[in-house]
């Protein structure tokens, strides 16, 4: 089979700093990492090699010459080959724009059998650029997938939903988006490391995909940010501080009658 | 139509999250304005007259045995052709793991803009436009984003960021049942098997959540929190550093890289409240925290604080709540 993975380069949530001014994210700021969420699509990736032998896994990521960094993380965790998609034009995607210029790289760079992305990107967080993708390909979806498997009927999976547990049988070719629950990928091997350190990793502009510069980027995307403000997190709550048993008994007292009114609602 | 929310439907009811989507309709438009569409495989009289009531105007039902379980080929065909039919502005689902599914493969297929996991909506005065607001960056910070000009302007809507819409007597919405074609049959998925509701899955729509922080210190001191839960028949969550150590399953981790919740009460008990934990719960309607640290984050959140030791608040509480009867 052949596998592809999505791959999105981040910023770090942890060390992110955004500008009080124009309310955007300092890039400089804040390191650049692998979508946490999309090692577990590369692992996912990885077990259905294991059940087809002679699979390979290409990693795909659209974005800033930067994000070269994201896909030699993942050959180094076991991806054959990765391809980067990067051009000016496609720069301020939205979701939609995004899946179109991946699925333009998936038809150049496939045809694939299995498609894996991550579960949400941590910083748009929207995880709908796997549906839409699978949507442009006419691939066959399924979303938030927690266990893969595959068999000559094709493609198993199990999705954990808000009212049962589903298992699907999924037609070839197809996309999953996959959860946590697919299992942690471990750490890169120090040969690995080594040797996605030497790979070449080709570069893809919109003209190589047929791409009119019309339909992609901040002018093919038909969302636009129009504010972006700090969450109000401060709301206006009532303290108490515990210095001895009575402040404890009349915290707990405060506490126990707002949860009374609460529930009263 | 203006605005047309889509419904969800298990075990032949219509789910709550639906009228949640209503009371957002009402917000935006007027009466008869608004529309529902039901894919489903099949439900009473009594949902539709019970949706119209909430304030849907124009119900729109497609039933079908092979409609029963969400598909993506076969929902969006029938979203497609109530989008011929009725022209909405605005198309609204929930942000739940169908919604999440549903609306962005529809938004592809339609050529149309979608804004994941919106917390408030508005229209825009002068432009009519719809301004979706919502978390990015790991609820770093809120975004405003609009679709000027691709139809219909889609969102997915964050579960139990509102209250549902409750049936008004002597209102009534119109229900126009519509074939769903065999060819939507066509689908890349065959199910193999179902099995109904999990313990793990309570949690995303728990009213009551109490959540557990490092502040426990170590598992024999969980015995305390669950008491506190069974006390208020809450749920249990926790943070991603009691989940790391163990001590609790990677199911009840709230947060940006676990589940979001949205209950009425949030009792959080040694959580510090970093911003990847907060993007999990900052919409939880009402939120009370009790930690050491008077300068911890989650207290900016809570209306009720309470700076002590939870080893002594927790029974404390307990001891208070078993006294005081059942909230
Ligand atoms: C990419 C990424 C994703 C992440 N995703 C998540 C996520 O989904 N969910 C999540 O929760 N975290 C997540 N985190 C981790 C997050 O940054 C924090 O580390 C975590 O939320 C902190 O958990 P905590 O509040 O339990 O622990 P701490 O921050 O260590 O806080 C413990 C608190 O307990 C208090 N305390 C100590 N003793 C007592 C006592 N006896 N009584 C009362 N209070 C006491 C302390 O004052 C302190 O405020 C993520 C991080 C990253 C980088
Ligand atoms: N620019 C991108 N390049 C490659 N893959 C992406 C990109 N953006 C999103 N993805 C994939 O789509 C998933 C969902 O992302 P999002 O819809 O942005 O939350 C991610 O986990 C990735 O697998």
């Amino acid at each position: 089979m052949r596998l592809a993975v999505l791959i999105k380069q981040v910023p770090d949530t942890r060390s992110v700093q955004m500008d009080e001014t124009t309310g955007t994210v300092v890039r400089k700021s804040s390191d650049a990492i692998l979508n946490p969420l999309d090692a577990y699509a590369l692992r996912a990736a990885l077990l259905v090699k294991d059940a087809a032998p002679g699979s390979t896994v290409t990693a795909l990521s659209m974005g800033p010459a930067s994000a070269e960094k994201a896909l030699r993380e993942v050959l180094a965790l076991g991806a054959d080959d990765a391809v980067l998609v990067c051009d000016r034009a496609c720069a301020g995607s939205d979701t939609w724009a995004t899946a179109v210029v991946l699925s333009a790289a998936l038809q150049k760079h496939g045809p694939f059998d299995l498609v894996v992305t991550g579960e949400r990107a941590t910083d748009g967080d929207t995880g709908q650029v796997g549906p839409e993708v699978a949507a442009r390909l006419n691939l066959s979806l399924a979303t938030f997938v927690d266990e893969v498997s595959v068999n000559e009927e094709g493609l198993e999976v199990e999705r954990k939903v808000e009212t049962g547990l589903e298992r699907w049988r999924l037609r070839l070719p197809a996309l999953i988006s996959v959860t946590k629950a697919i299992g942690e990928i471990g750490l890169p091997t120090l040969a690995g490391k080594m040797a996605a350190r030497r790979r070449e990793i080709p570069i893809t502009t919109a003209a190589d995909l047929g791409l009119d510069p019309a339909t992609i980027g901040l002018k093919g995307s038909p969302t636009r940010v129009v504010k972006i403000f700090y969450p109000t997190l401060a709301r206006k709550g009532r303290q108490y501080r515990v210095v001895d048993e009575a402040s404890l008994a009349d915290s707990v007292e405060a506490m126990a009658k707002y949860m009374a009114e609460v529930s009263a609602v | 139509m203006k605005v047309c929310v889509l419904a969800e439907v298990a075990h032949h009811r219509i789910l709550p999250v639906t009228y949640e989507l209503l009371t957002r309709a009402l917000g935006l438009a007027s009466p008869g304005e608004i529309g529902a569409l039901v894919v489903s495989g099949g439900v009473p009289e009594e949902e539709y007259e019970k949706l119209g009531a909430a304030g849907a105007d124009e119900i729109i039902a497609y039933e079908a045995p092979w409609l029963e379980r969400f598909r993506p080929e076969p929902y969006t065909a029938a979203l497609q052709a109530m989008v011929a039919e009725f022209k909405p502005e605005i198309v609204l689902g929930g942000a739940t793991s169908t919604g999440r599914t549903w609306l962005p493969y529809a938004a592809m297929k339609m050529h149309t803009g979608l804004t994941a996991d919106c917390t408030e909506l508005s229209i825009e005065e002068g432009s009519g436009l719809l301004l979706q607001t919502r978390p990015a960056i790991g609820g770093n910070i809120m975004a405003t984003i609009k679709t000027p000009h691709h139809r219909p302007q889609m969102a997915t809507i964050r579960p139990r960021s509102t209250r549902p819409a409750t049936p008004q007597a002597g209102r009534r919405g119109r229900l126009h049942r519509r074939e769903a074609l065999p060819a939507w049959q066509q689908s890349g998925l065959t199910e193999l098997s179902f099995t109904p509701i999990d313990e793990t899955q309570e949690l995303s729509s728990a009213e009551r959540v109490v959540v557990v922080g490092r502040g426990i210190k170590k598992p024999e001191n969980l015995g305390m929190v669950r008491e506190l839960a069974q006390l208020l028949g809450a749920a249990i969550g926790a943070t991603r550093e009691v989940v790391d150590r163990g001590w609790l399953p990677y199911s009840c981790q709230i947060g940006l890289s676990g589940r979001t919740i949205t209950p009425e009460l949030y009792v959080g008990v040694g959580v510090s409240g970093a911003i990847q934990h907060l993007a999990g719960m900052q919409t939880s309607k009402r939120i009370v925290a009790v930690n050491t640290d008077s300068e911890a984050q989650i207290f900016s959140l809570a209306d009720v604080g309470i700076v002590g030791d939870l080893l002594e608040v927790v029974p404390a509480l307990n001891a208070r709540l078993r006294a005081g009867g059942a909230l």
